[in-house]
């Protein structure tokens, strides 16, 4: 199990990680989730012992410090792999091996295993510099299980590929984990590659952990409106207009709610009245924006589409929607409209 | 633009650049191969092998590979970890003995043959290890000047190199003298191969090292064509030396060219943060102090000497660079030699630099067809030889031919600069076309979309780019020009010495009076040059002297 403890890193005087504590159990998958300058990827050098930091990281009670990177045992896996270009892919995935001395017999025959593993039987002799982004990345991820590091590191794995290959690797990268029962720690800027391959969620701000916890509790219940934008809901509403959303979806008034783009649906029964501002069809249903009165631009979907300036009447599906963890204590602010989501 | 446009734009980019290499670097050298191998206007290969088959010319031979293959290895072991701790970390007075370890790179090797004779010599300071005209002496000048292009060219590839696969394999368990050994070292092969040919071939042509160093016992091939012309007056023997020499430089050139042309497997250049030193550092930074001393060592001896006169601390030897010195006095005084050095260095420079900008605007435009590639590499080779030709043997050839007929110039003013332009050419041409290279096509494109015509897009795209490196590469060669000795001393006139020729004659006189001067003479020379140097290494320009 690792354990940080209020872990900081400084780079030249200027704070990259400050003060943060996390557990991770054996088997579970953690995602370092922030932004670009959140320090996320500070932290994970630290773990892997490459940033000096102060606090305390440890592994099953025992303290790192003074360990150099080559002897905690751990794996390291970068956003473009890092396959070592003068080596073909049975020397790169073969390399930790060699370093503990597995006879060629054995390290051959788990070469096969884990390139089967990662779905490229076959692709021994191939250098790296032929293979297509996403190989290269199951070849990185090959060579890091080989020898069944404690702590799998990973640095933005699926970043560098495309959408629809990054989504069916994410779904891969979760299976192979799982059945390889690696321990992992995995830093990224993209909230649905820590929703599709995490277990549990840290997400971080300017070098300060925000929130951590599970899948479902954190997209249940996003510490802030800052969090709530950054996790994917659409548009976060405080004060009175968060109060009467809730009261219009049937639950206890907050200081603020956020909502997802399909919080509020067009139906002629629904409680809730506004012009439509704009219309967007897509595949499956309509997206519209509405102006809700006194409540402001919220977004909605509909079977179909109506027409920029039309009224429309809108319901509110209470399981689309989440109330931030610090409105429910505060107490409701001055009338205030929406949050857009910050602009990446 | 069309086609014809295309390459009648490249002719002309081209033209003078090449018209100026055949008539003073290809007509010379051919001119040499022409007198080595036929004599009497008939090939006669029996007297090629009866003059390498002499002895002295064998032990030349045999010398010149021995020595400069020892030096090799000794720069590249030597300037590797230098390399590291110069470019992967931060530690106090990085800078100051960074911009020290590159100065030898430039410092005229008379400067360093009198520096190291100080330091060894007889009344030197280590005189009692009896180095003083022994091989030893000479490798350790060799390797003086040129672990510093050691440093130059694996430091710049190291620089930039990206630290994330050696951190991956120290997170796979790889230990740092694992990581080193299969991640790092085979990533910087090419820059390393490529350094230790150049080195190489710096050590096999070496002139006023082995000159001044080796005495009457050493000769390098360089220093027997030297010895040929002007105290036997063999212009055979010194023609076929020279061609020979010619053959195994081109060769080296082109097997060096093959190897750095080894696939770089895309290595991703990124910008690396420094790091602190650690305990693991310090066999590196031991290293690096080794070579710190062989630097520091000579130059400090040659600055002390020229400061003692009769025993005594004593301005006396620079008071008399002011005057054609002593018994018997040279044609004019040294300070008019420094003038005469200074002057033709400008000269030089000036020259390089517009055949140079010529030439490596030609290399990098993009080609649109096989040909026109084929073209521009082709140039690209031709304008890399003088680099691989000793200036020795530019100097004799540019001598022999260009004495007579058509292309009577021997006497020209402006033969000395154009000489030391070709040979400061190549320096020029590598340290334009990287960064030429890399200015992205579509840039110009996206300038010519805009309206721009072929000038103004050059205008806005290109010459932000080149401006300092031009600056760069124009100090360089100035700094080259300066210490220029080899070619120089073949081709400069009786009355109008440089500073380099100056140095040697009062070094060949007896007399402490003259050797005082010859030392404050080299020190003037070295802050000059240094002082050069030192202006370049402000403009950081990765490219220069990362040959």
């Amino acid at each position: 199990m690792l354990s940080l403890r209020e872990v900081s890193v400084t780079y030249e005087g200027a704070a990259a990680v400050s003060d943060v504590s996390l557990d991770l159990a054996d088997g579970e998958v953690l995602a370092l989730l922030g932004p670009s300058g959140s320090g996320k990827s500070t932290l994970l050098r630290a773990v892997a012992g490459l940033e000096p930091a102060s606090g305390e990281i440890s592994w099953d009670g025992r303290s790192l410090r003074g360990v150099p990177t080559h002897k905690r045992g751990f794996a390291l896996m970068f956003q473009d792999g890092q396959l070592f270009p003068h080596l073909d892919v049975a020397d790169n995935v073969a390399y930790p091996m060699r370093l503990r001395r597995i006879p060629s017999a054995e390290r051959r025959s788990k070469v096969g295993y884990l390139l089967e593993l990662v779905g490229l039987s076959g692709y021994q002799e191939r250098l790296p510099g032929t293979l297509s982004g996403g190989e290269r990345q199951r070849v990185a991820l090959a060579r890091a299980l080989a020898v069944e590091p404690r702590l799998l590191l990973l640095d933005e794995p699926l970043s560098a590929l495309d959408a629809g290959l990054r989504e069916r690797l994410a779904g891969d990268l979760r299976r192979i984990l799982h059945e390889a029962g690696t321990t992992a720690l995995m830093v990224t800027h993209d909230q649905e590659e820590a929703f599709a391959v995490a277990d549990r969620i840290a997400l971080l701000r300017e070098g300060h952990l925000v929130q951590e916890g599970t899948l479902r509790e954190v997209w249940a219940q996003p510490t802030d409106t800052w969090a709530a934008l950054f996790l994917g809901y659409a548009r976060v509403l405080e004060g009175p207009a968060a109060y009467q959303v809730l009261e219009a979806a049937g639950m206890t008034p907050a200081g603020a709610v956020a909502l997802r783009r399909s919080a509020f649906v067009a139906d002629p029964e629904g409680p809730l009245a506004g012009t439509v501002v704009s219309a967007r069809a897509t595949p499956e249903l309509h997206r519209l924006v509405v102006r809700l009165d006194e409540i402001g631009e919220v977004d909605a979907v509909a079977d179909s589409a109506p027409a920029p300036g039309e009224r429309v009447s809108l319901r509110v599906e209470p399981n689309r929607l989440a109330i931030p963890g610090t409105a429910e204590a505060s107490a409701p602010p001055p009338a205030e409209s929406a949050q857009q989501p910050p602009a990446t | 633009m069309s086609s014809t446009r295309r390459v009648a734009t490249l002719v002309a980019l081209a033209a003078l650049p090449v018209a100026v290499l055949a008539v003073f670097f290809v007509l010379p050298v051919t001119g040499m191969v022409q007198r080595g191998l036929f004599f009497g206007g008939s090939f006669d290969p029996s007297v090629i092998s009866r003059i390498v088959g002499r002895p002295e010319i064998q032990r030349a031979l045999w010398f010149t590979l021995w020595s400069s293959g020892l030096a090799t290895v000794l720069s590249v072991a030597l300037g590797l970890p230098a390399a590291f701790a110069l470019h992967r970390l931060r530690f106090p007075l990085q800078r100051v003995i960074r911009a020290g370890l590159l100065v030898p790179f430039v410092l005229p090797t008379v400067v360093v043959g009198v520096a190291f004779r100080e330091l060894i010599g007889e009344a030197g300071l280590l005189a009692p290890l009896g180095l003083d005209g022994t091989p030893t002496a000479i490798i350790l000048g060799l390797v003086f000047f040129n672990a510093s292009v050691v440093i130059r060219a694996v430091g710049a590839a190291w620089e930039s190199l990206d630290p994330r696969p050696g951190e991956a394999a120290a997170a796979l368990g790889a230990s740092p003298v694992r990581v080193l050994l299969t991640i790092t070292l085979p990533a910087l092969r090419p820059a390393i191969v490529s350094a230790a040919s150049v080195v190489f071939l710096f050590c096999a042509t070496a002139f006023g090292i082995v000159l001044t160093l080796g005495g009457v016992r050493y000769n390098s091939i360089e220093t027997e064509i030297y010895k040929l012309t002007f105290t036997l007056f063999d212009l055979p023997g010194a023609a076929v030396l020279s061609v020979l020499q010619l053959l195994v430089v081109v060769g080296l050139l082109v097997v060096a060219g093959r190897l750095r042309a080894v696939p770089d497997a895309a290595q991703s250049r990124v910008v690396v943060r420094r790091r602190p030193v650690s305990l693991l550092d310090l066999p590196a930074l031991a290293s690096m102090s080794v070579l710190v001393l062989l630097v520091a060592g000579p130059l400090l001896a040659l600055l002390l000497g020229s400061l003692r006169v009769e025993d005594r601390w004593s301005l006396a030897n620079y008071v008399a660079l002011q005057t054609p010195g002593f018994d018997p006095p040279l044609p004019v005084p040294v300070t008019s030699a420094l003038l005469t050095s200074l002057t033709v260095a400008v000269q030089a420079s000036l020259a390089a630099l517009v055949l140079g900008l010529l030439v490596a605007f030609a290399v990098t435009r993009r080609s649109r067809s096989v040909a026109e590639r084929r073209v521009r590499s082709v140039l690209d080779g031709l304008f890399m030889v003088p680099l691989g030709v000793s200036a020795v043997t530019l100097g004799l050839g540019l001598y022999l031919t260009l004495g007579t007929g058509v292309f009577d110039f021997r006497d020209e003013p402006w033969l000395v600069p154009l000489a030391q332009a070709l040979v400061a050419l190549p320096l020029v041409v590598r340290t334009l076309v990287p960064v030429l290279a890399s200015v992205d096509d579509r840039l110009r494109q996206a300038a010519a979309g805009l309206g721009a015509g072929p000038l103004r897009a050059v205008m806005t795209v290109d010459v932000p780019a080149v401006w300092k490196p031009l600056l760069a590469a124009s100090g360089f060669a100035f700094a080259a020009s300066l210490g220029e000795f080899g070619a120089t001393s073949f081709l400069v006139r009786e009355e109008n010495p440089t500073l380099p020729v100056v140095i040697l004659r009062l070094l060949s006189r007896p007399g402490s009076d003259n050797y005082g001067m010859a030392l404050a003479a080299a020190c003037v020379l070295a802050a000059a040059t240094a002082l050069v140097m030192l202006l370049v290494e402000r403009l950081r320009v990765p490219s220069i002297g990362a040959l």
